[in-house]
């Protein structure tokens, strides 16, 4: 049916080279080289105003690249866009409708616009794409008259008419409730596990964090990292946290295990506790070694951790700032 | 390629809108307006008094049509073209829809032609109205007996029909030109009220140009040049040069300004 599948050798639903647009002397988008594997839940991740939805408008053919290539579902971007976007699905920069239309008219109305799908069975994909976002009850009612939450869930709805080989949803939660916010995640793990590729921006790590496989983060336009989540993570970053009241004797024993205690890394924690922080290398000995040590050479140990720097940490370390910041 | 069903649903968006009935609404109380007053009026319109033909309304309810399409041509009638040419691209800009059709995917030269199309189809509505309503009230307050054209000449039921109808087709071709007008417009700006008002405003520009005698060699090209020359169609034999030179000129304007929107639309970028 679709020439989707072996047009694409490296087997990538999107994926781009150099691509760049510039709004005046303003670059919005600066040379990126995005690669999202077919199948991955990919996190787009980055402040607001880091050219996340640029990037999404030019990869859907809204806007054109100044310059740089992308590929979408293995298709030439914009010149093979046409056979690209019925297989797309896509939320982007909010939701947006005829507010004088009800729900379900204005799904109908979305999928009267696309030329591949079929009118006999409009009725019942825009039935079945409103069930799913929880909007049956509100089928009827007048566009204007949904909440926030509301108009965002029939925007997914809008992106769901069809079955879909890539799913890109730009800051799907915006204006959701905590409650809403989960339905969203678990409705992108269902539609990922149909095999739908979900590409989804957030300038909120914590909501994105728990679905995705893979994620990028872009700062000031440009593609800082990008990855699966584990080398995102980084693997050799490890670190134990020791609490003791043996601060000093705690620093040489590790020291003598091969652990590096920066001078920083020894605070003090609670009322005669110090706080002992140091990196634990991959090739380093086995945590339960470490305390075994610790123990040995009467190290009393209140507290033993081994930690992985959250995703959080290492973006903020990326991008100079922490999520959330208005640019 | 399947347009048909994009335009099925542009044409049931349009009519789904309180905006539309409304305009038609106005349209349509142009005729009943002036059927009533002359018919309660004491002493009939002597002729040259008042708009064009208003003299001939007491003779033949298909005067009441003509009249008022004499009337509504000038500003009424364009300005609701204005309204719906003006929104046709800009309106979905600012609705944030247009991004949602072009990756639905629409396709831009389909979306524009079905677009215009629509605008065509309610140009059409819009003429059909005045004439229905202009014959309904006239048949009902003056009758439909003989009436007699510009000529001297006396013709019948059917042959006032036509002619009316004739009337209504040279008023739809100088909104169809202004419908492109009016859509190119639409293309250059995420606003819609005002791609509309530019439109509206435009069309007084060109009509006050016709006006300045000083500007006599640019009026045949002026888009509203012809807007009233249809009094030709109301005599025997019907002369038929305004009509086809109208007809032409505003053929030139749908393929001027439907090439500049077709190029600028298909290159400009949808950042609503």
């Amino acid at each position: 049916m679709s020439e989707t599948a072996e047009a694409e050798p490296g087997d990538l639903a999107i994926a781009t080279t150099g691509l760049t647009k510039r709004f005046g002397q303003q670059i919005a988008v600066n040379g990126i080289d995005l690669a999202v594997p077919r199948g991955a839940v990919f996190g787009f991740l980055g402040p607001n105003g880091s050219g996340k939805t640029t990037t999404i408008r030019v990869l859907l053919g809204l806007a054109a690249a100044t310059s740089g290539s992308a590929r979408l579902l293995g298709h030439d971007v914009p010149t093979r866009l046409r056979e690209a976007l019925p297989r797309v699905g896509a939320l982007i920069e909010g939701p947006a409708f005829y507010p004088f239309l009800s729900g379900a008219d204005n799904l109908r109305r979305f999928d009267a616009a696309d030329r591949h799908a079929d009118p006999a069975t409009r009725a019942e994909r825009v039935a079945r794409a409103l069930e799913r976002v929880g909007l049956t009850h509100a089928a009827k009612k007048k566009a204007r008259a949904y909440s926030l939450g509301m108009k965002q869930r029939l925007g997914i709805a809008a992106a769901l008419l069809e079955p879909r080989d890539l799913l890109v949803l730009d800051e799907p939660t915006n204006g959701l409730d905590p409650q809403g916010t989960r339905e969203v995640r678990s409705l992108i793990r269902a539609v990922a596990a149909e095999g739908t590729t979900v590409f989804v921006s957030s300038h909120l790590l914590a909501e994105v964090e728990q679905i995705c496989t893979h994620a990028a983060v872009m700062h000031v336009g440009s593609l800082v990292a990008q990855g699966s989540l584990d080398e995102l993570r980084g693997t050799g970053s490890r670190v134990v946290r020791v609490i003791t009241p043996d601060g000093d004797r705690c620093v040489s024993e590790l020291a003598h295990l091969g652990l590096e205690v920066g001078p920083s890394d020894l605070a003090a924690h609670r009322a005669g506790d110090a706080e002992v922080v140091a990196p634990l290398p991959d090739d380093g000995p086995a945590a339960e070694d470490v305390v075994a040590a610790l123990v040995r050479a009467d190290v009393r140990v209140r507290g033993f951790d081994v930690e992985r720097p959250s995703l959080e940490d290492r973006f903020v370390a990326l991008t100079g700032e922490g999520f959330d910041v208005a640019r | 390629m399947r347009g048909e069903r994009l335009l099925g649903s542009e044409l049931r968006v349009l009519f789904r809108r309180w905006r539309t009935w409304a305009m038609l609404a106005a349209l349509a109380s142009i005729p009943i307006l002036m059927a009533v007053v002359v018919r309660l009026s004491s002493d009939p319109p002597g002729p040259g008094e008042g708009p064009p033909f208003l003299d001939q309304v007491t003779n033949n309810g298909m005067f009441v049509a003509v009249t008022a399409l004499v009337m509504t041509t000038p500003l009424f009638m364009p300005l609701t073209i204005a309204v719906v040419s003006g929104d046709t691209i800009a309106g979905e800009a600012s609705l944030g829809t247009l991004r949602y059709l072009l990756v639905a995917p629409a396709g831009r030269v389909r979306l524009l032609v079905v677009k215009y199309l629509t605008t065509v189809v309610f140009a059409v509505v819009a003429s059909g109205t005045v004439l229905l309503v202009g014959w309904a009230i006239g048949a009902a307050l003056f009758g439909t007996g003989e009436a007699t054209l510009l000529s001297g000449d006396t013709i019948g039921v059917g042959d006032a029909v036509l002619r009316s109808l004739l009337v209504g087709a040279h008023v739809t071709i100088c909104m169809i030109g202004l419908a492109a007008i009016g859509q190119f417009i639409s293309t250059l700006t995420d606003a819609g009220v005002g791609a509309m008002a530019a439109v509206a405003v435009l069309t007084i520009v060109a009509q006050v140009l016709g006006q300045l005698d000083q500007l006599a060699w640019l009026h045949p090209w002026l888009f509203t040049h012809h807007w009233l020359g249809f009094a030709d169609l109301l005599r025997t034999p019907i002369v038929w040069t305004s009509f086809t030179e109208n007809a032409a000129l505003q053929g030139a304007y749908v393929a001027f300004f439907g090439a500049l929107a077709y190029g600028r639309f298909t290159t400009k970028d949808v950042l609503s």
